[in-house]
């Protein structure tokens, strides 16, 4: 322990956090407790009052068939996100890793999806799908396939959850080869020359020496599927067909901005700020575990 | 148990080439041991015998059978690495089991042949921790207990001592020792230590720049060192090596000093004289003015200059020497201890 005497009292100290503190209270903060504040009154039809109704909003979303729908809807989209862009990027830094030649080229070319915009993104699957004009239903057509993301809510799902997996890739593809190389190379050697093939050198060692990478992209994919993706199914679907693609944070905007219902998106938006504040605390508390060579 | 024969091995990157033409037959049993300084292309020419590198061109026999193309875990080896390279997420026993579940023996076996490894080796007691609970020369010995229960027919070590403590480097290097001997496995050992290299090998290969300076067995190169490199790399502290000019027997030192050689030799010549092959004799033909001097109680290291020159000479004393600094001291060297080197090819001229 230091002791106090080291920190004589002075004002420096707190004109040092001063500004970080002023960000966080005025943009974090601040919106935050007004979203709760929110999320216990209920407008009228005109929007001229309001009143103050306790937990009632929280009530009456506790009873929706809807939301309970969208939370389901969430939790399937989520985990194929999460299990599909994971999964994909650990294949690519598998490879990327035994690339010798061009490997700062193949890596830089494997990053560039993350620099897209989500909106950007979802257009250009909008336009790769587009059932009259899109390349790829006209292939699908070949294989006895109709595709109509328009219509199919769950080609409409499917075609969110790849836009969103493809984007996430880059991001899990460097975490994921930066823990590889970050394994020694001997470690490795010493497989190959105990008799282990490629395949179990990958699964035995390699695989369980990047746990704790998988489970931080884990808790990091989960919450980017949960919020981040909402740009990506406003532009490819905007929640539709129906409400096949309206995941929580889309029916939060939906629900306020569309349905004007501004208590009830309230309550919705603090229901996933709880969310995140629990996955955060799990990752905090799990994720500092690190291997040691 | 096999032999190890190389045969014209030669190992590029690119247009490098790195290993020139290596030659050696290595016995059934015998432990060998690799030693040069840092970049000479030793630890290559081990992973290339280990599999882990390519053979550029030409051939590694282990038991009689080419096994140029074979993968590592077909050459029937095990290696022992200088970071010891332990699995760290599984326990002692499972790094060690490791190798024994992929070739699929029967639990009862993998038992039986871990235990009696950490029995050798005696870290029974740890056979349930996990590396990192473990010090480096516990560790050490986890490295060399995964070697042995593969039972292999060849030990592979990349410098296992180099990131102990000097006393423990010294304890496990005999250990090391004992090991082979008992078990009897064909060894080849690399390090850039003389005194490990000399300790250890039955025989040394002296690599230099990717070249084979010499291969013979510690005393051959301590006797008879084939070339410059040898000579100043084997025994310590390094032999004096002095430009002189020979005619017949007789060896004109610069300076004026003449020593006897038992080589008939003429011209330039390299002249190599061990510091503690120098005998102290008042009326010696070597000079040496002492600049400093080192009491390493059992001999005593005599720094300074060969008299009326700046060729920096050493000499080693027996037992305590209370020479001082700034006076010089006269000795002989019998002529069968004078090594020549030819100063162009620094090659050894004598036999």
């Amino acid at each position: 322990m230091l002791k106090r005497v080291h920190f004589p009292s002075s004002p420096l100290p707190y004109l040092l956090v001063a500004p970080q503190l002023a960000i966080t209270l005025i943009f974090f903060i601040w919106p935050a407790s007004q979203a709760m504040y929110q999320s216990f009154l209920i407008e009228d039809a005109f929007g001229l009052g309001s009143e103050f109704v306790w937990f009632e909003n929280f009530q009456i979303l506790w009873e929706d068939s809807h939301y309970h729908a969208a939370f389901w809807r969430t939790a399937v989209f989520s985990v194929l996100v999460a299990a599909l862009s994971m999964g994909f990027a650990l294949i690519l830094a598998g490879f990327a890793q035994r690339v010798v030649r061009g490997a700062m080229f193949y890596r830089t070319l494997l990053i560039w999806p993350y620099a897209i915009a989500p909106v950007l993104a979802g257009a250009l699957w909008v336009f790769m799908f587009n059932p009259t004009l899109g390349i790829l239903p006209y292939f699908l057509e070949f294989v006895g396939v109709t595709w109509n993301h328009y219509l199919n809510g769950g080609q409409a799902m499917a075609l969110v959850i790849l836009a969103a997996a493809w984007k996430q890739v880059a991001y899990n593809f460097l975490f994921y080869l930066a823990a590889m190389q970050s394994i020694p190379n001997s470690v490795i050697e010493a497989a190959a020359i105990d008799g282990a093939g490629p395949g179990r050198r990958f699964w035995t060692i390699i695989f369980p020496l990047i746990s704790p990478t998988t489970f931080f992209l884990l808790v990091i994919n989960m919450v980017y599927a949960f919020f981040e993706t909402f740009g990506i199914i406003h532009a490819v679907t905007q929640g539709g067909p129906g409400s096949s693609t309206t995941i929580l944070v889309y029916k939060v905007f939906n629900d306020g901005f569309v349905g004007l219902d501004l208590g009830g998106s309230a309550a919705q938006s603090v229901i996933l700020m709880v969310l995140v504040i629990a996955m955060t605390v799990v990752q905090f508390r799990y994720v500092e575990r690190k291997v040691e060579y | 148990m096999a032999d190890i024969t190389l045969t014209d091995l030669t190992k590029s990157y690119g247009p490098t080439e790195v290993l020139h033409h290596i030659e050696g037959d290595i016995n059934d049993g015998e432990f060998i041991v690799i030693v040069g300084p840092s970049g000479c292309g030793k630890s290559t020419l081990l992973r290339m015998v280990a599999g882990l590198e390519t053979v550029t061109s030409g051939e590694i026999q282990i038991g009689g059978k080419r096994v140029n193309e074979l993968e590592p875990s077909a050459r029937d080896i095990a290696m022992v690495f200088q970071n010891y390279a332990l699995y760290p997420h599984m326990s002692v026993r499972e790094n060690m089991a490791y190798g024994l579940k992929i070739r699929k023996l029967s639990k009862d076996e993998i038992n039986r042949r871990v235990e009696e490894a950490a029995d050798i080796l005696e870290i029974r007691q740890y056979l349930d921790r996990k590396p990192r609970q473990l010090s480096g020369g516990q560790r050490q010995r986890v490295a060399m207990g995964r070697a042995i229960v593969r039972d292999p027919q060849v030990f592979l070590f990349d410098e296992p001592l180099s990131n102990l403590d000097a006393k423990l480097r010294v304890q496990m290097r005999l250990e090391i020792r004992k090991l082979q001997q008992r078990l009897g496995v064909t060894s080849i050992y690399v390090t850039h230590d003389q005194v490990e290299a000399m300790t250890l090998g039955d025989r040394l290969m002296v690599l230099n720049g990717g070249y084979v300076e010499q291969f013979g067995t510690p005393i051959e190169l301590y006797d008879r060192p084939a070339s410059v490199f040898v000579a100043g790399f084997i025994g310590s502290p390094a032999m004096n090596l002095i430009p002189s000019q020979a005619s017949g027997g007789a060896i004109s030192l610069p300076g004026g000093a003449q020593v006897n050689s038992a080589t008939d030799a003429n011209g330039d010549v390299l002249l190599g004289l061990r510091p503690e092959h120098l005998t102290p004799d008042e009326n010696g033909p070597v000079s040496i003015d002492v600049e400093m001097v080192e009491q390493l109680g059992a001999n005593t290291l005599l720094h300074g200059t060969l008299s009326g020159t700046n060729h920096e000479m050493v000499a080693s004393v027996a037992g305590h020497d209370a020479a001082a600094s700034g006076t010089q001291r006269r000795f002989s060297i019998s002529p069968d201890l004078v090594h020549l080197f030819d100063p162009q090819t620094e090659k050894r001229l004598n036999p």
